[in-house]
């Protein structure tokens, strides 16, 4: 499917979300409150985004982008999704119910950066120790002992 | 962390079994590297699996947001090191994408050739390390005849036998060495008449048959809800081969075809490894007398910046699907990069495939998922 259809499928579901059309995909920028039952459509509708390829973070130190990046495999059209969460209070629905590889995705996520993803079945720390203090891949994570910047 | 072996109190209903935690690894010889997971059994049925990572975390992706994009490309050969130059091409790729450099055509086909024979490599690897998991231990011998000559060519053009680091942006670091082509035919040569070993060893055997039918299975719909690239999705029979579906460097102009198994149990992965080293090699010998003449590395600055904006790069390693996400403010350091490893996700597939079978089949399970454990902790 083209970008415009995409396009017209958000306008109908998600009037709020807003389109960057500069990179290689279509960006859509959601509401982290929306983003749940959105999610469950673009999972379920004639788009048909089955698979979740990548699952990340970036902190803008004003706030935090979480990013989905999104494709069909049966229609292969791709897509990012993007929800920017406070910096303070960083908080968003989990989707792991909806893809099953965002329940590693997402603690991961949760691990290194210090997102809470709402209902996830399991939120725990993943690679680091469960004693271990902050999130290391913050603009703002200083470790004096293992200095990482050269 | 579990330190010790604990049976927890019992909380069925009828009382009479107790359920066993294990520990298997963090250093086991089954899970090839640094991977802890915690078992939870009732009897020899596998109730729950749960995976403790990190021990080889070294936070590569914070480590890349103070590394130059000429630098960063090294740190990626320590995450899959099976796959070395096929994650050094996905990072080369994005810094590419980015500059927008065109790389020439005679580097575009040596980077193939190489990603080739990287993959026949870690097939190769992965079939003698999982056959001796399973308890055959020739096969490994066998498989490891032929890597050795994969690794001596790579030895001499690249200078080195595993963390390879030969792609640069812009093309590869330097040209061929005058014997790669006599070698890599002789190789393939080598590879022709001594596959069959491996069949007649290892594929029809009946004892590893009956092992690897039927077990671990994983359906197209979990395949894909999962995450799952690579052979283990197209054991499954989902097709998902990047190489076909989103073509890079001259993968579009060569023949070869995606290998695709329906059974989605451990012997069609099994199978979807097998039959994809011929893939490759059919691939090598369309391309090995054909490398144009010509420059192997595009002329490029000497200090890169990649404008601001984000980059993806996706490529087809020995494991799946490896993709590079780049978010560059336009200075000559990432500010922030992921690397998104196929490890990782079909890690996550493995309790699902493995809930409620045996323990002894987890050994088989886990050989075919081909976990490379850099690759998930990263």
């Amino acid at each position: 499917m083209t970008n415009e259809e995409i396009k017209a499928y958000f306008t109908t579901v998600a009037p709020s979300a807003t389109f960057d059309e500069t990179g290689e995909w279509l960006n859509v920028q959601v509401e982290p409150g929306s983003w749940k039952a959105l999610a469950q459509n673009l999972r379920n509708s004639i788009l048909h985004f089955d698979y979740l390829f990548c699952l990340t973070c970036i902190d803008w130190k004003t706030h935090f982008s979480v990013v989905y990046h999104l494709s069909s495999t049966t229609y292969r059209h791709t897509i990012v999704i993007k929800a920017n969460v406070d910096v303070v209070n960083p908080e968003i629905e989990t989707v792991s119910n909806i893809w099953r590889t965002a329940e590693f995705h997402e603690r991961e996520v949760y691990d290194l950066f210090g997102v809470k993803f709402l209902h996830h079945p399991d939120l725990r720390r993943l690679i680091l120790t469960d004693d271990f203090e902050g999130y290391p891949l913050r603009k703002n994570f200083e470790d004096p002992i293992n200095m990482i910047k050269l | 962390m579990y330190t010790q072996t604990e049976i927890i109190k019992d909380t069925t209903v009828n009382g009479s079994e107790g359920e066993l935690v294990i520990n298997v690894g963090p250093q086991h010889p089954a899970t090839h590297g640094v991977l802890h997971l915690v078992i939870t059994l009732n009897g020899e049925t596998i109730k729950k699996i749960e995976p403790h990572l990190g021990y080889i975390h070294r936070s590569i992706e914070k480590m890349c947001e103070s590394l130059s994009y000429r630098q960063f490309i090294y740190v990626t050969s320590r995450m899959d090191y099976l796959s070395s130059h096929i994650n050094n091409l996905g990072s080369a790729h994005c810094v590419e994408k980015g500059m927008q450099i065109e790389i020439p055509a005679r580097a575009k086909v040596i980077r193939v050739l190489m990603s080739e024979l990287t993959r026949i490599a870690s097939h190769e690897l992965w079939l003698g390390a999982m056959a001796m998991d399973l308890g055959a231990f020739t096969p490994f011998f066998y498989a490891f005849r032929e890597r050795e000559m994969i690794n001596d060519i790579m030895e001499e053009t690249c200078g080195a036998r595993l963390t390879m680091n030969y792609m640069v942006p812009g093309g590869v670091m330097y040209d061929i060495h005058p014997d790669f082509q006599q070698k890599v035919k002789a190789f393939v040569k080598q590879f022709k008449e001594k596959v069959t070993e491996y069949d007649d060893l290892v594929t029809n055997n009946i004892i590893f048959q009956n092992r690897m039918k039927g077990v671990g299975i994983l359906s197209k719909e979990d395949a894909v809800s999962y995450g799952c690239t690579g052979p283990v999705a197209r054991g499954s029979g989902v097709s998902c081969d990047i190489r076909k579906i989103f073509p890079y460097e001259i993968y579009d102009t060569v023949a070869f075809d995606e290998v695709l198994e329906t059974a989605g149990d451990s012997f069609a992965r099994y199978m979807v490894r097998v039959r994809e080293m011929h893939q490759s090699i059919r691939i090598i010998e369309q391309l090995i007398d054909n490398i144009p003449e010509g420059e192997y590395q595009a002329k490029t600055k000497a200090v890169l910046k990649l404008p601001k904006g984000e980059f993806y790069s996706r490529v087809e390693t020995a494991r799946g699907e490896f993709g590079v996400y780049i978010v560059s403010e336009g200075a000559t350091t990432p500010y922030r990069i992921k690397f998104r490893s196929p490890g990782f996700s079909n890690l996550s597939a493995l309790e699902h495939m493995a809930k409620g079978s045996k323990l002894g089949d987890l050994m088989a399970t886990m050989g075919t998922l081909d976990l490379v454990i850099p690759d998930i902790d990263r």
